[in-house]
């Protein structure tokens, strides 16, 4: 999964999968969209969509793993930005990355939920070999 | 994320500050459950000095409302953050919860 050759660069992170590690992740993303533009309302948003994306990673991609990275790409494409991660975890079961029945209130589930509603799309997918995962997420910022 | 809790009208207060994330909900979650098995009427979770909370801090507010439903007991939001409130829309729960501005006003609802 690379990115495309038009697309600048804005960060790459490779981070140990822990969950103290996710203030690190909010921080640098929250700063890398606001030079690249983004009004505040709008940064918040996306903070909270790349912030639920790693915890997927950490809670559940490495759920029965002690330790493990993953690496979280920002890329600029004109109006649009992509942000890429890949754990190394085993496959996930893609048929369960699916944003789920708000109606039915009860605890967990809502990570995919709010990608789903602040990014103007997003996929998911296993790694060629037979370890690991990628999410690509876009939104346009203009 | 720093945490208090104190008494209030038989209530538990649980005030959060800071960053309700992954790294400290699986505690929060256990100190609401505790408040809740150590009150008279209920728990009340202030999150006015909330900078951020993400879907694991929500759920530990949802397993902390459902228990309290299931016992009798109440439960409710005080003070809720700007930056707490858009993730409680998000997840179209700012209806779901009792959201109040202060104490004072949550006491006079009962």
């Amino acid at each position: 999964m690379q990115p495309n050759i038009d697309q600048e660069l804005l960060f790459n992170l490779k981070l140990p999968a822990e969950a103290d590690r996710l203030a690190l992740v909010r921080s640098v993303v929250q700063r890398a969209i606001e030079n690249a533009g983004c009004d505040n309302e709008l940064a918040q948003k996306i903070v909270i969509a790349v912030n639920e994306a790693c915890m997927n990673i950490i809670q559940h991609a490495y759920k029965d793993i002690k330790k493990g990275e993953f690496e979280l790409e920002l890329t600029r494409d004109k109006d649009s930005l992509y942000f890429r991660l890949i754990d190394h975890a085993p496959h996930i079961d893609l048929e369960k990355v699916k944003p789920r029945d708000l109606d039915d209130i009860r605890p967990g589930g809502l990570g995919i939920h709010f990608i789903n509603e602040i990014m103007d799309d997003f996929k998911i997918g296993h790694l060629d070999n037979d370890k690991g995962n990628y999410m690509e997420m876009r939104i346009n910022i203009d | 994320m720093k945490y208090n809790e104190r008494e209030e009208s038989g209530y538990k207060l649980v005030e959060m500050s800071g960053d309700v994330d992954l790294s400290c909900s699986p505690q929060a979650r256990k100190q609401i459950l505790a408040c809740l098995d150590n009150c008279d009427v209920g728990v009340l979770v202030d999150l006015s000095q909330v900078n951020y909370i993400d879907s694991s801090g929500i759920a530990s507010l949802v397993e902390g409302y459902q228990t309290a439903k299931k016992n009798n007991l109440n439960f409710g939001l005080i003070g809720v953050s700007d930056a707490a409130m858009n993730v409680l829309q998000l997840a179209r729960l700012d209806t779901v919860f009792p959201i109040h501005e202060t104490v004072d006003d949550r006491l006079q609802a009962d």
